[in-house]
């Protein structure tokens, strides 16, 4: 992790007509960190991750990522990030072979980047037997790691992922985790969003939102001490408890 | 009047969805099926709310055969299915009294079995289904699955991707719901769900890992788990991978859960042997295996 910021967020607040779904919510994410961003369903963290990846403008305050700002340089947030959830992974009638190179294609990577990025992909996933095999054939676990594999393509500052494990097996899950370790290790940084708290605590830091405001932020370690807590489960149900997302 | 199955299978173009698979759910009981995505709960599901036919075996639900009595089971089970099945245009108050008419009956007849849901959304009764959170649809679609006061309620996944206050919320509903003789059969991709019921079948890839209640799964478990916790996470567990006596290890929250191949682990020879790899702020204990645990061993053979 180095001291570079590489999401600033200031005051960033967005409004549906009278209702505040992120009411000025302020952080910094340092390049390399994995930082959990947690919050109940309807908390406003969707609204919030799309003006980070630049595809809602902000009702008012300001925010950076990767160097460019949300307002006016969406463009190119877009190519210097990464991206996937469970709704946006790949196309399941395309073959993996197929997956990376349109991927690769859209992120604009030459044709021989994309065949080295293949066969770097192959080896350290050992794709062997399934890389021309259709991706909807593929046990969901598969699905989530190539996805992972194929938002990280090209070489994005910092990747986005949105209930990445959601349904996956433990083992897999685990799998899943040691990718994201490894990708910050490299220094590439991780901001996640999880329903698993087990998850939220290999988070070097996580913030929690309880309708539309970041409630509390801290080092997980941390968080459990303030609260008096064995675990992040009970810090999360201490602060979203008493909300009411309606 | 609870839930028989014997060796039921189902496949689908040649893939296994579930394989002989046999339980019973006592009359009353609160039963889980814990497994991931894939692991066969849906097909398992449909086959004993009658909208699927097993390839083989035979299963009964409150007395009554899944093939020959289908119109029986049908009027006496209630089934949320995992994808949100009410009807979005109508209003909260239209899709209960829809469900409640098709059963022949009316909201106020079973009113005090679905009271303490129902008064959750009554505020929102005039609103369409589409337009409610995540959390009133699942109360909305358990109530119309109550409406009907059925004897065995089936909820396939009622919590993925809801959040931890809302899930804790759900299971508590679930518990009032079987003070009422209701026998239900809950699946759940989460394990830590899985202490919330009397039994559980873990479930993988279509066949069943063990059978038993929450305890005594954990009880069974062979091994000594160890929580070991040290300032470098990753680095932690690419030693401990490295560690010649090593079993399993996995992360676990703030630690990594650690079994050795030998029945005595010498925490000092261990903890000599990360500060040796450069390890710092190391700590090693003994900790109470949990059903994640259980299931990684289960599921690895």
């Amino acid at each position: 992790m180095s001291e570079e910021n590489v999401i600033k967020v200031v005051e960033l607040t967005k409004k549906f007509g009278a209702f505040l779904a992120v009411d000025a919510i302020s952080f910094e994410v340092k390049a390399g960190e994995i930082f959990g961003f947690l919050g109940a369903n309807g908390a406003g963290k969707t609204t919030a991750m799309k003006m980070l990846i630049g595809i809602s403008k902000p009702s008012s305050g300001e925010a950076s990522v990767a160097g460019f700002d949300v307002y006016t340089q969406t463009e190119l947030i877009k190519k210097n990030i990464g991206y996937m959830s469970q709704k946006f992974a790949l196309y399941d009638d395309l073959t993996v072979r197929e997956n990376i190179t349109f991927f690769g294609g859209i992120y604009g990577l030459s044709r021989s980047t994309i065949k080295e990025k293949i066969k770097v992909l192959v080896a350290d996933l050992k794709l062997e037997n399934i890389i021309d095999q259709l991706v909807g054939a593929l046990p969901l676990g598969w699905k989530q790691k190539l996805s992972f594999s194929v938002s990280l393509l090209h070489d994005p500052k910092i990747v986005f992922l949105d209930e990445p494990t959601g349904g996956v097996d433990p083992i897999t899950r685990r799998q899943f985790w040691e990718m994201i370790y490894h990708a910050a290790d490299k220094g590439t940084t991780i901001f996640v969003t999880t329903h698993y708290m087990d998850e939220a605590e290999y988070c070097d830091r996580v913030s929690i939102m309880v309708n539309g405001k970041i409630e509390a932020m801290d080092r997980p370690k941390r968080l459990k001490e303030q609260y008096e807590a064995s675990n992040l489960n009970e810090v999360f149900l201490q602060l979203a408890r008493n909300s009411n997302p309606e | 009047m609870g839930i028989s199955l014997d060796n039921i299978s189902k496949s689908y173009k040649g893939f296994k969805a579930i394989q002989n698979i046999s339980f019973e759910v006592k009359p009353g009981e609160l039963f889980g099926i814990i497994g991931p995505d894939g692991a066969g709960k849906t097909t398992l599901f449909r086959i004993l709310t009658t909208l699927l036919v097993a390839d083989s075996g035979t299963a009964s639900v409150a007395g009554m055969d899944v093939v020959k009595d289908y119109i029986g089971i049908r009027k006496s089970v209630g089934y949320m299915p995992g994808k949100f099945s009410l009807y979005q245009d109508l209003t909260v108050e239209e899709n209960l009294q829809f469900f409640a008419t098709i059963f022949g009956t009316t909201l106020e007849e079973n009113y005090d079995l679905i009271k303490d849901i129902y008064e959750q959304i009554e505020p929102f009764k005039t609103r369409r289904a589409g337009k409610l959170s995540g959390g009133m649809k699942q109360k909305l679609a358990l109530c119309c699955a109550l409406i009907h006061k059925p004897k065995v309620l089936f909820l396939d996944e009622p919590t993925t991707g809801v959040d931890p206050v809302s899930r804790k919320e759900f299971w508590d509903m679930l518990k009032r719901l079987q003070e009422k003789e209701i026998t239900i059969l809950v699946s759940t991709p989460y394990m830590d769900e899985a202490a919330l019921c009397d039994r559980v079948a873990l479930m993988q890839d279509g066949q069943l890992l063990e059978i038993d209640s929450p305890k005594h799964i954990v009880q069974k478990y062979p091994k000594a788990v160890y929580e070991i916790g040290a300032k470098e996470r990753h680095k932690l567990i690419q030693v401990l991978r490295d560690f010649p006596n090593l079993y399993s290890v996995y992360p676990f929250g703030e630690f990594v859960h650690y079994t050795d191949k030998r029945t005595d682990l010498e925490i000092p020879e261990l903890e000599n042997y990360l500060k040796s790899k450069g390890l710092s702020e190391i700590y090693i204990g003994l900790t109470e295996p949990t059903i994640e645990d259980v299931f990684m061993e289960l599921a690895r053979k």
